[in-house]
């Protein structure tokens, strides 16, 4: 009981379909808190999909079906009491594309704040400063906060939209391949950032990249055609796999 | 293939980069491009110099500022600057209304398509025919008579569906990305069109806005029918739109068929040159404003 206790995000028989086509057939994890889950797989496997039905950002597509139920601290999120709103404070996204939208920067970090209600000039200073801080990158963008955030290079603006992301103060922060669209340098400076948001934060990261999930992940869920072939703790996933698909796809064997 | 392939490199082997040629086929092509630009931006030149030379001479403050009943210019040019004022003041939360329905909360599907293609349709009508509608509805079912207000109902149907389209466009281009950042962060729909979606289109809704304003300027056929042919300066501020009043295109009109006045060419020439003026500063404006909103 006590070690259910620690699984911040517990997702149970969910299923989940596009119109017609079943894109996540039957998926039971349990993310504990405080840890980084990976979540891995080629591409089409459900894995970006289940990531996004943890913040109901499915809700968005049109046809998109889901069944079975998703608890977070407990509580069902597909329960019709749920307050989206209150859901997406809770676990905030950050996306493959860096996506800051086109204000300063500083009005892109207090953009979250706001929706939520705080209209106090020095409470946003505050949390700008917080969380750009806590994003690593309060050095450099601290002299050019009324500046478009439009200026900055790839790796800064994700940096940013992590910042932005942190500024609602969530619980669980979920990457969907964050990444993916930087080069090494800037892709090392977000691995780094990650492990420090860990001590902090829930942190579930869909990526492509098994190096990268074994760098950073505690935990690794190995998804194929919708379904999770495999999870376990990172090392033992990739030391000494179960299942021979999984180990197909980590040996470099498809996918 | 690969024979085939082996002996054609060993051919090119033999021959120097030095040897471009110039075909004749691209020679005439190229000449036929330019002789086209050069035409159109010929015609446009000479279509400007021949009015402003023929107006602009008699264009005078006097001019401008006449209020005489008979050929003063200063009521037509209120009557103008009223129907654009009212045309738009409607025709402009209603377009932009209509494209956010249409592009972001209606599901696409054929209903979507019948409004797009209504839209599409009623863009290509000629504007005598809304010009006959709004004299049925407006001027003789509703009472309006002709009056200002008449051409300005009138005027709102026929700008609709060029601001509903142009801003529709304008909408489809913001990337999703930015909708999809601001819903994660706990915004709700209505935020995020108006917060996010709505002030990234700007430029393109200020194209369509600009448009419409030199629409309405340049507008003859639709105003025939409603608007009537008053001259006279308006009494009262608001009880103006009641009355009849010809604006600055259908004053052209009048007066080059109008015998009886002396110099009516010539008026007819200034006006055309104020008409263009006009819009070259809108459409000045229009890229002015467009360029600060882009960031």
């Amino acid at each position: 009981m006590e070690k259910e206790k620690n699984n911040k995000v517990v997702i149970e028989n969910l299923n989940l379909f596009y119109g017609e086509h079943h894109a996540l057939k039957n998926i039971n994890l349990k993310i504990p808190e405080g840890k980084i889950t990976a979540f891995i797989g080629p591409s089409g496997c459900g894995k970006s999909t289940c990531l996004k039905s943890i913040n109901r950002m499915n809700d968005l597509v049109d046809n998109c079906r889901i069944e079975g139920k998703i608890f977070i601290s407990g509580e069902d999120i597909y329960d019709p009491r749920t307050d989206v709103t209150l859901l997406r404070k809770c676990a905030g996204m950050v996306f493959q594309t860096p996506n800051p939208f086109p204000m300063s920067i500083f009005d892109n970090v207090a953009y979250g704040p706001r929706i939520h209600g705080i209209k106090d000039k020095k409470k946003l200073e505050e949390i700008v400063e917080r969380s750009l801080r806590g994003a690593a990158i309060w050095d450099d963008l601290k002299d050019k906060l009324k500046k478009s955030a439009f200026g900055l290079s790839g790796g800064q603006q994700q940096r940013l939209c992590i910042a932005r992301a942190l500024a609602i103060e969530p619980d669980i922060i979920l990457m969907d391949e964050p990444t993916s669209a930087l080069d090494p340098i800037s892709t090392l400076k977000i691995e780094d950032l990650m492990m420090e948001l860990r001590k902090k934060y829930t942190v579930i990261v869909v990526t492509h990249n098994m190096q990268q999930a074994t760098r950073i992940a505690d935990k690794t869920a190995f998804f194929l055609m919708g379904e999770v072939i495999e999870y376990s703790d990172t090392d033992r996933m990739f030391r000494n796999p179960v299942d021979k698909r999984t180990e197909d796809y980590i040996t470099g064997r498809f996918g | 293939m690969q024979q085939i392939d082996k002996t054609e490199s060993d051919v090119r082997k033999n021959i120097s980069l030095y040897s471009k040629r110039v075909r004749k086929s691209d020679v005439v092509l190229k000449m036929l491009i330019y002789f086209s630009a050069l035409l159109t931006v010929g015609f446009f030149i000479l279509l400007i110099a021949y009015i402003i030379v023929n107006g602009a001479g008699y264009i005078s403050l006097d001019f401008l500022l006449s209020s005489a009943e008979s050929d003063g210019l200063l009521p037509i040019i209120i009557n103008t600057l009223y129907v654009e004022f009212f045309t738009l003041i409607f025709a402009i939360p209603i377009g932009i209304g209509a494209a956010i329905y249409l592009t972001q909360y209606v599901k696409q599907g054929k209903f979507v398509k019948l409004i797009r293609f209504s839209t599409e349709t009623l863009a290509g009508i000629p504007s005598i025919l809304f010009g006959l509608f709004g004299y049925a509805i407006f001027c003789v079912l509703f009472g309006l008579g002709s009056s200002i207000i008449a051409g300005c109902l009138t005027m709102i149907i026929c700008v609709l569906p060029g601001i509903i389209r142009t801003t529709e466009e304008a909408l489809l281009t913001v990337p999703n990305s930015y909708k999809n950042g601001a819903l994660a962060l706990g915004a709700g729909k209505f935020r995020t069109i108006f917060e996010i979606v709505l002030p990234c289109a700007v430029p393109g809704i200020l194209t369509s806005v600009i448009l419409a304003v030199g629409r309405i300027m340049g507008e003859s056929a639709a105003f025939l029918l409603t608007i009537g042919t008053g001259t006279k300066m308006p009494k009262e501020v608001f009880s103006h739109i009641f009355s009849s009043g010809r604006t600055l295109t259908l004053h052209l009109y009048y007066m080059s068929g109008n015998g009886s006045v002396p110099d009516a060419m010539k008026i007819c020439f200034a006006i055309a040159t104020i008409l263009l003026i006009l819009i070259f500063v809108l459409n000045v404006l229009a890229k002015l404003l467009a360029k600060k909103f882009i960031h």
